[in-house]
């Protein structure tokens, strides 16, 4: 799979088109803000009754990036479920679907704004989990080191030859890692926010995502990025 | 015949006031159930609509409303209002009077529901919102006249479906109820009869006298149009000498970020400081009252405005109506002449300003079709689906229905009157259940049937579709104002445009410099910047398309061998198009290849009008990218589609290949932006996409995610949902206009010729500074972020 090779911490890491990250030393898989059954749970609050199909579409490049990779171990870095009732009202074909995918591997679910509570899915329950000099989490803290967080779905959006670009992306600098939602029903925070500038220091970069990703510096604070005056 | 009462006759009497015919017409004709008066602006239409309500109410006998009055203003509603109360006070007659808008305090609006006047004037968008609570059979007990103003306007647009619909709601409750429409000169009077009566009924059409032939004529000018362009700023110093010459001039735009431009260089060269404001749909409301009162007291020489004035409030005084752009439509120009001189028997006087030389051929071609009495009008197709799926939300929220009393009523609307039952139906799926393939929604119905009637599964959901009512879709826009505590509101930009902005940048707005200073929650906070030179704010304005009868009349004009009638610069650079390259013939289709900029493009006169040229550039860029010519976007206009890429046309046949395009015409749904945005539209009206309302956007920013997911869900899991339908729908009838590429088809056959070029020729330069450019998401996007991201390593040195 044609994914970007990353150092970080130590660690050689890979990202990969859809937005999961690779560990290959571990065999490890991770992949944020899945947010599973986000159309029932929107439609149970009296909301719009959205295309039920994310849940399927989520599970499906799920699938096909365990089918590349084989991990032994998998890590979802929280709000992999919209809410916790979102994850009991799965439908079965997808429930069924997403115990296969799990079978023979070891699956973290990370707990989450969202889904803060255990699901009756297998897999283990964990606030954060570290592995080598590694810790994952949803949310970032501000004064963590080698992290790799989620939560709030980075985007990046740059101008070049007068046409906008907008994608998820992945943050990255050399304290930690924030990946972007993984999710089909997901936007986007631009990069640019105030929240993520605090997290990501001025020498970041981001990653971002398409059938072969691109590594990019940040934009300054102050102003977005414009390609077509930098040369 | 119902007669005038005396104390109106009598104050009419004092005024010598004398009725016009129509409006003693209209007296004599009030029972008629249908009623449709075509007259000319200034002939005293709105008089002429509420004469028999003011008859028929002057004994002081009836109770409760007795006639609403609809209108696509909220500003003529207040306006009308005013009109009516002086004689109805004056002549001391019972009759109570009220309007009833958005900008109605909620009280005012609380009171009017448990008691309501003799007249209302409303909007669709109110009147629909007034239907929808379940005391509407109270409100409305009695009502015996609905007067739709402006209809011509209102048939144009989904407001008018969806007040029609609303209509045949309130001839339910009010089975005696009559309906009048007013509207300017059209040109099929007997369309838009059929669109005003119930499917059941039938609608008499009274013609008004229309008055002298209007004074029409193309500005004469110092200085020569600009080859590219819009805007007409080279003709500022002859306009300026018009508004000096006559006593209230109206400076008609097509866009507002034209009439912006126009307005702050015409006030950089109005020495003697003639007032002269500006009027557009993106200034704040308490900028747009300032001028209108300032117009209505006489204070202005001229106002430069946009179609914010095409409608409503009769300005007195105007004695010049000046269109500066090319007027797209021969009717909007008759309509918009109109404007000037509101003493029905005074010839209105009007002159054209092209904006650049292409302009000046179809302000000719206007000119001449107003003159032979052409009016253009492309029919509309049967009811968009979508009002419907609202209308069948509103209804649940008014309380429980039918399903066959409510398909009754729909197909008893002129719009409507095809839609099948399974159509319907559909609809009546989607409003309950989501109408998915995959039911996967049985416990979180919106609606839902229980004893055979249909409701709401939860009633605290009506105040949620209450707060989605209407189709008037906006892009989403930033207000802005000036920096510091209690600045200013000054207008409102797109939020597209908001997002191209760093600060330092300059831009337009109301006629004056501002500098970008920041973006603060949902707000541009800008400070004033006199004298540099901005960049320009790019607004939503309405883009029409060239109409048909326009796109022929330009073609036969090229055809000529000399072109006396034209100024003579336009003449030489005609000329000039058919030295370098050739003139665009009726029965041939003409392609332009030249390398510009860095790029390559592909120019296309089509004549076809701005849609289908767009449909063109759609379906040729997706050829394109599937035989690697790399295409990177498109922008077309009513003449014209310029393709740009990385790599150069050097053959069309193939792209060109009719049955290719019938066959694109089928699988280009996949994921183009023009469907997308289509989609979005669509989807907010039939309910699927909450409409934004300020305080969600400011919540959670990562929470919301954009249409075009749902878009690409539905096409990959349910591609024939309703809502898929209603789009493709849509397509056909609005920014596709598939027809137009198959006149243009059968009128070229064959007939292809590609001319290939070292530099942009003199018909393409105007489309290299067409706003609207569209972008091609394809293998294209991926080398050229490629190349972006080498430039920005290389600059970082770090390649």
């Amino acid at each position: 799979m044609a994914g970007l090779s990353l150092t970080f911490c130590g660690t050689d890491l890979i990202a990969l088109p859809t937005g999961a990250l690779w560990w290959q030393a571990e065999r490890l898989l991770v992949v944020s803000d899945l947010h599973l059954g986000r159309s029932e749970r929107i439609a149970r609050r009296g909301g719009s009754l959205l295309p039920p199909y994310e849940t399927h579409d989520t599970l499906a490049r799920l699938d096909a990036d365990i089918q590349a990779m084989n991990p032994a171990s998998v890590i979802c870095l929280g709000d992999s479920f919209d809410d916790s009732a979102a994850a009991e009202a799965m439908e079965d074909a997808s429930t069924l679907w997403l115990t296969r995918l799990m079978a023979g591997r070891h699956w973290i679910w990370i707990e989450g704004n969202h889904d803060p509570g255990p699901i009756s899915l297998g897999g283990t329950h964990l606030a954060s989990v570290t592995r080598g000099p590694l810790t994952f989490r949803h949310i970032a803290e501000p004064k963590a080191y080698a992290e790799i967080s989620g939560h709030y779905h980075p985007k990046f959006t740059l101008i070049a030859r007068g046409q906008r670009l907008s994608r998820p992306c992945l943050l990255i600098d050399d304290r930690r890692i924030i990946l972007p939602a993984y999710g089909t029903y997901t936007g986007g925070l631009p990069c640019t926010d105030p929240a993520l500038a605090a997290l990501i220091g001025p020498e970041g970069r981001a990653v971002l995502l398409g059938s072969s990703p691109v590594s990019l510096p940040l934009p300054s604070r102050n102003g977005r990025p414009r390609a077509s005056t930098a040369s | 015949m119902t007669a005038l009462p005396t104390a109106l006759a009598d104050w009419f009497a004092t005024r010598d006031w004398e009725l016009h015919p129509h409006q003693r017409e209209m007296l004599a004709r009030a029972d008629e159930p249908s009623l449709l008066l075509i007259a000319p602006t200034g002939g005293g239409k709105t008089l002429a609509g509420f004469l028999p309500t003011l008859a028929e109410l002057s004994d002081g006998a009836h109770a409760g409303l007795h006639t609403i009055y609809i209108s696509p203003l909220t500003a003529l509603a207040a306006d009308i209002r005013r009109n009516l109360r002086r004689p109805v006070e004056e002549a001391g007659l019972p009759i109570r009077i009220e309007d009833r808008t958005g900008d109605t305090s909620y009280t005012q609006r609380r009171r009017q529901r448990a008691d309501p006047p003799h007249i209302l004037l409303t909007t669709p968008e109110s009147l629909a919102l007034l239907l929808s609570y379940p005391d509407a059979p109270r409100i409305f007990a009695g009502l015996s006249r609905v007067i739709v103003d402006e209809i011509h306007a209102l048939a144009e647009s989904k407001r008018g479906d969806q007040l029609m619909l609303c209509l045949s709601r309130l001839q339910r409750l009010c089975p005696g109820l009559r309906r009048v429409g007013l509207s300017a000169t059209v040109e099929d009077p007997a369309a838009l009869a059929r669109f005003l009566a119930p499917t059941s009924g039938t609608c008499a059409i009274l013609e008004a006298d229309p008055g002298p032939e209007p004074d029409i004529s193309m500005l004469t000018t110092r200085a020569e149009p600009p080859w590219a362009g819009g805007g007409g700023r080279y003709a500022i110093p002859d306009v300026l000498e018009m508004v000096r010459r006559h006593r209230t001039t109206l400076i008609f735009h097509n866009t507002r970020a034209q009439a912006e431009i126009f307005f702050h260089e015409l006030w950089l060269q109005n020495d003697e400081g003639l007032p002269i404001g500006i009027h557009h749909g993106s200034l704040s409301r308490e900028q747009r009252e300032r001028v209108e009162s300032a117009m209505a007291a006489g204070q202005l020489r001229g106002v430069v405005c946009t179609g914010s004035l095409d409608l409503g409030i009769d300005w007195g005084d105007v004695d010049l109506v000046i269109q500066v752009g090319a007027p797209k439509n021969v009717k909007r120009l008759v309509q918009r002449i109109g404007r000037a001189n509101h003493r029905y028997n005074a010839p209105s006087k009007a002159v054209l300003v092209p904006a650049n030389r292409f302009e000046v051929i179809e302000c000719q071609a206007a000119l001449e079709a107003a003159r032979a009495h052409e009016l253009d009008g492309e029919p509309r197709g049967p009811g968009p689906r979508d009002v419907l799926c609202q209308h069948i939300l509103l209804s649940a929220a008014a309380g429980p229905f039918d399903a066959d009393a409510l398909y009754a009523e729909v197909v008893d609307c002129g719009a409507y009157a095809g839609l099948s039952r399974p159509e319907f139906d559909a609809c009546l799926d989607f409003a309950a259940t989501g109408g998915y393939a995959l039911r996967a929604y049985d416990r979180w119905q919106r609606i839902v049937q229980r004893d055979g009637s249909w409701q709401l599964r939860d009633p605290r959901a009506a105040a949620q579709i209450r707060m989605n009512l209407g189709t008037i879709i906006d892009t989403e826009t930033l207000s802005v104002r000036l920096r510091g505590r209690g600045g200013a509101p000054l207008g409102e930009v797109e939020e597209a445009f908001a997002s191209t902005l760093t600060p330092g940048d300059t831009f337009l707005i109301g006629g004056e410099i501002v500098r970008y200073e920041g973006l603060r929650e949902l707000t541009v906070e800008v400070s004033r910047s006199p004298g540099r030179s901005p960049k320009v704010a790019v607004f939503n304005g309405t883009k029409f398309a060239t109409s048909t009868l326009l796109t022929h009349r330009i073609l036969d004009l090229l055809q000529q061998t000399d072109w006396p009638e034209l100024p003579e610069h336009t003449r030489r650079w005609l000329a000039l198009q058919r030295d370098v390259s050739r003139l665009p013939e009726p029965d041939r289709l003409l392609l332009e290849s030249f390398p510009h900029d860095g790029r390559e493009h592909l120019c296309l006169y089509g004549f076809a009008g701005r849609n289908a040229q767009q449909t063109l550039g759609l379906l040729l860029t997706k050829r394109m990218e599937d035989s690697g010519l790399h295409p990177l976007g498109f922008v077309a206009t009513d003449y014209a589609t310029l393709i740009w890429g990385l790599d150069p046309v050097t053959e069309v046949g193939g792209l060109l290949a009719p049955e290719a395009l019938r066959a694109g015409l089928e699988t280009w749904l996949a994921g183009n932006a023009v469907m997308k945005r289509t989609f979005r539209a669509s989807a907010i009206i039939a309910g699927l996409i909450e409409r934004n309302s300020p305080g969600r956007r400011k919540s959670g920013r990562q929470a919301t995610f954009s249409s075009d997911i749902l878009y690409d869900t539905l096409r990959k899991y349910d591609p024939n949902h309703v809502l898929m339908q209603i789009t493709r729908e849509e397509a056909l009838r609005g920014l596709v206009d598939f027809g137009r590429i198959e006149e243009m088809l059968a009128r070229i056959g064959p007939r292809v010729d590609l001319v290939r070029l070292d530099r942009v020729t003199p018909f393409a330069a105007p489309l290299l500074l067409e706003p609207g450019r569209i972008p091609v998401e394809g293998a294209a996007r991926e080398r050229l972020l490629a190349e972006a991201t080498q430039r920005l390593l290389s600059a970082a040195g770090l390649s």
